[in-house]
């Protein structure tokens, strides 16, 4: 509804649209979409705002599978930090 | 009459403040002099959607132009240059009108132009299409569709971009305005339609006002659930029988409230 509400997000990391490159920020909004058959749409830009902003990957998502993917991205980090917490623990111990 | 024949281009123009910018124009091949429609884009951008709207009216006999608003925030694809836009908090309000005053321009500088011009535009185009016939000086007529904004209520949606709500410049309307809502739009909502209805009424302007049941924001949308074809097929006959009878040759200007 051409709120112009944006979340800023900071990041460290990198994003492929048409090649990889370096991010550093996520412009985070709901509303009305580009390109996704939708009235409103979850939209994430993932820039590189040091180095102008100019390129962007993008996504348009429901907000029922941004909630989604919101929920696998917590539960990724949970179960992939807790193998490699034990992964580590047992490095440790066989080190010793 | 429908014009099967069309020019249709990419143009550069001079905007506000000078700035080197561009529109898409186009225009019925004929003769007659016709004529002239600024079509103010949504906040998605100066995209597909408005470029087709711009041929339906040079289709249906005006010449017609869409100043891409957002070409300040660089080059690039249209959707890129619209992210851009919104991440920086859009265009300010004074580019806008000025944007659309060159466009109304270049409009009555064309050989064909027939010296009439009307503004439309659609979600924030229709705010600024309110602000425009509010400020903007020689619109002939004006055709806001579902334009949210036009009355704030919460003071957070004010930014330096848009500082004032174009319901306090009614007093200034020098032209008929015809407004287009969805009675299931939330921005603006029906109250707010309402409270804009009763300050034009309030300042003895000429206008018209249609609610359509069962339609929402952007119903002409036809690429979004939110499409309502028997609504949008109503509402454009009465966008261009509005345009008939007040971009006429022979239409006069209302006399100032």
């Amino acid at each position: 509804m051409c709120s112009y509400i944006v979340e800023k997000a900071s990041l460290t990391g990198s994003a492929k649209g048409r090649g990889w490159m370096k991010i550093d920020t996520a412009h985070v909004y709901y509303d009305h979409p580009f390109h996704a058959p939708l009235d409103h749409a979850l939209g994430i830009d993932f820039v590189n705002a040091a180095n102008g902003g100019r390129e962007r990957v993008a996504v348009e998502l429901s907000a029922e599978s941004a909630r989604e993917l919101v929920r696998a991205i917590l539960a990724a980090l949970e179960s992939g930090e807790r193998e490699h917490a034990t992964a580590d623990a047992a490095a440790q111990a066989t080190a010793a | 009459m429908p014009y099967q024949s069309l020019h249709a281009e990419t143009i550069p123009f001079r905007g506000h403040g000078g700035f080197q910018s561009e529109a898409y124009y186009a225009r019925p091949l004929t003769s007659e002099r016709v004529p002239g429609v600024v079509v103010i884009h949504h906040m998605p951008g100066w995209d597909e959607w408005t470029t087709e709207v711009v041929r339906k009216f040079a289709h249906h006999g005006y010449a017609a132009i869409a100043p891409h608003l957002f070409a300040r925030f660089g080059p690039g694809d249209p959707d890129d240059v619209t992210a851009r836009a919104r991440a920086a908090g859009g265009a300010y309000d004074a580019e806008v009108m000025g944007d659309v005053a060159a466009c109304m321009a270049y409009l009555r500088a064309q050989r064909e132009a027939s010296g009439k011009i009307g503004v439309i535009g659609f979600c924030s185009g229709g705010r600024h299409t309110y602000l425009a016939a509010c400020t903007v000086p020689g619109v002939d007529a004006a055709v806001d569709c579902w334009g949210g904004r036009v009355i704030v209520d919460d003071p957070k949606q004010f930014s330096p971009q848009r500082a004032v709500a174009p319901i306090v410049h009614t007093a200034k309307l020098a032209c008929p305005l015809l407004g287009i809502f969805g009675n299931d739009d939330k921005n603006p909502n029906p109250d707010q339609v309402n409270r804009t209805e009763q300050e034009l009424k309030k300042h003895g302007k000429a206008y018209e006002f249609h609610r359509y049941d069962g339609a929402g924001h952007s119903f002409f949308d036809y690429g979004r659930p939110a499409y309502r074809p028997e609504q949008a097929a109503d509402a454009w006959q009465k966008v261009f029988a509005f345009f008939a009878r007040n971009l006429a040759a022979s239409a006069e200007r209302p006399a100032a409230a």
